[in-house]
């Protein structure tokens, strides 16, 4: 018996509900395969970390010395040390700036495989599903247990989050790992860009523009919406392309992907980069002037309509829908 | 300054996929281009060469096809290239192909690697930091700025919340990112001057590559239903009716 390791990802003290997600996924791997599910927090202090216990974690372990989230390379070794030593099956990190880079390193670190952006587990055989080729391809690879653990991470909002063990707490561990690995990259800056809205990949409902928006002020409409809607604010590539938004804001293969209840893209045509990262929204509204557009093909909804007309009409609609 | 771009031919992101008998994607047939993230590896070294002086290697694992890649990224402006014909290793695990890059690498006295943070097909995202890890140097991820000086690369890493500076220390590896550098077309003239660009050809070397993923099954994700247009007289009335399918149909509030 081993144990699958789950790299809780905290934002502010708080535990993002991708955390859940992945302890959710851990533990039907684990019940398969017999394992234990080991939480694993890099600060202390986070607030809600019992409740892990409730989504199946057996135990909660908290790193003595933070770890810093811009340090990727420090963490990961570090997390390579203690892989080396406590021997896990599976360690899990969410498909985060931080995970997306701590995990190759870690994998190399160990000789480990290391399988990008899981959406899905197949527990029965100790397997995980990753999607390839601009999101056209679903391709099942297995993460049974072998002579090092296989790395992995985990795609936010693809996994249902399942409180299996109600009521349920856990032992909280304390671990002091040795700070021995030379420090190879300097941190100089963070320039954090803070914004009050929700984080796009964990967002239920997203709003987003596309070249059709014509510029940084056109999205003054786009934002009025996701007030009204208390959703997320993305982009099409153009926009990052021409400066009118920063490229955390992009969604699509090389941006963020999405999967929100509601997503509604507005001046986006919908080429197949962007749907790699949208097309897991649960319903999509597209509104375009160009009736050929490809997002026509995929919404659920389409509006064939300028946007700067549509869209203040839309969130007129919807904040009278809302309020009624 | 040496700069060795790692670069890769991938199938286009457009591309209609065909899987072949054993269910894996087939090449046969496809558009293959230079992968759109070792493009912004390879226009940011030619930029680094232009402003502050450098020569640029492209090195390349691929099929016998992979050469119309490789004179794309002479035709940008890199200066040679070493291309390691192996069709096997070029479509296989990431951790191999690392660790052949890696053996590569090490006799070419690079002082700056670049790559894609990423493939725009397979999309494993592992390659740049495993030869990083491999040859003990530092290296930044998803890299959205970079300039160099005196021995040390200055680079600007895109994260969640925004960008965080790392300075890191030559030789080292950057995994470049989209808006890194944007691409440029090469002329008539860069096409024709590429054409007298040497190729260096060569076999893999015998490496030995840590565990190596191992895929189940390969299946095609079943497509999105959608498609339907909300009619209304006017663009309001349009509006008003996606409102109430949206609530009525859809739930989605």
């Amino acid at each position: 018996m081993a144990d699958i390791w789950v790299y809780a990802e905290v934002k502010d003290k708080k535990l993002r509900h991708v955390t859940f997600e992945m302890v959710s996924a851990a533990r039907a791997l684990a019940d398969a395969a017999g394992h234990d599910v080991v939480a694993i927090l890099g600060e202390t202090g986070v607030e809600d970390m019992q409740e892990l216990a409730a989504y199946g974690a057996d135990s909660i372990v908290v790193l003595a010395d933070a770890v810093d989230p811009y340090e990727t390379q420090a963490a990961a070794a570090l997390l390579a040390d203690l892989a080396f030593e406590h021997k896990p099956a599976i360690a899990m990190f969410s498909h985060s700036s931080f995970g997306m880079d701590v995990a190759p390193c870690m994998a190399q670190a160990l000789g480990a495989v290391y399988v990008p952006e899981v959406v899905a587990v197949e527990a029965q055989r100790s397997a995980v599903v990753r999607e390839a080729y601009s999101g056209k391809v679903l391709e099942t690879v297995s993460v049974a247990e072998g002579s090092a653990p296989a790395i992995v991470t985990v795609r936010p909002k693809a996994i249902e989050a399942v409180a299996v063990r109600e009521g349920a707490s856990a032992p909280e561990i304390s671990w002091a790992p040795a700070g021995s690995q030379a420090v190879r990259q300097i941190v100089k800056d963070v320039a954090r860009k803070v914004s009050g809205r929700v984080d796009l990949t964990e967002a239920d409902r997203v709003v987003a523009g596309g070249r059709g928006v014509g510029g940084a002020e056109g999205f003054k409409v786009i934002e009025e919406l996701a007030d009204v809607l208390g959703a997320a604010v993305g982009a099409s590539r153009p926009v990052v392309d021409e400066g009118w938004l920063d490229i955390q804001y992009q969604i699509g293969q090389t941006g963020k992907a999405i999967a929100p209840e509601l997503y509604i893209a507005c001046g986006i045509s919908g080429s197949i980069q962007h749907m790699a990262g949208a097309a897991a929204s649960k319903c999509i509204v597209a509104i375009n002037r160009d009736p050929e557009a490809e997002i026509f093909k995929v919404a659920d909804y389409g509006i064939v309509a300028d946007l700067f007309e549509a869209v203040p009409l839309l969130t007129e609609e919807l904040k009278a829908a809302l309020e009624a | 300054m040496k700069i060795v771009v790692c670069m890769k031919q991938s199938i286009d992101s457009e591309a209609v996929l065909a899987f072949d008998d054993a269910g894996n994607v087939a090449k046969e047939g496809q558009t293959l281009v230079i992968d759109p993230y070792s493009e912004f590896a390879v226009e940011k070294a030619v930029q680094l060469k232009e402003s502050v002086g450098a020569e640029v290697v492209a090195l390349c694992i691929g099929a016998a096809d992979a050469v119309s890649a490789i004179r794309h990224a002479l035709a940008m402006g890199a200066d040679s290239a070493v291309f390691v014909e192996d069709a096997v290793l070029a479509d296989g695990d990431p951790a191999a192909k690392a660790a052949a890059l890696a053996e590569e690498l090490r006799g070419m006295g690079a002082d700056l690697i670049m790559g894609g943070c990423k493939s725009s097909d397979t999309a494993h995202a592992q390659v740049m930091p495993r030869i990083a890890g491999i040859l003990g140097i530092p290296h930044v991820n998803t890299v959205v700025e970079l300039d160099v000086e005196e021995g040390v690369a200055h680079a600007v890493r895109e994260v969640d919340d925004g960008k965080v500076s790392i300075d890191v220390e030559l030789p080292a590896v950057i995994c470049a990112q989209q808006g890194l550098a944007e691409p440029r077309y090469p002329t008539v003239r860069d096409i024709m001057q590429s054409k007298r660009k040497p190729i260096e050809t060569r076999p893999a070397a015998a490496v030995e590559a840590s565990a190596a993923m191992q895929v189940l099954e390969t299946n095609p994700k079943p497509k999105r239903a959608g498609g339907k247009i909300v009619e209304g007289e006017t663009v309001s009335e349009a509006v008003a009716n996606a409102v109430r399918m949206l609530k009525d149909e859809a739930k989605a509030f």
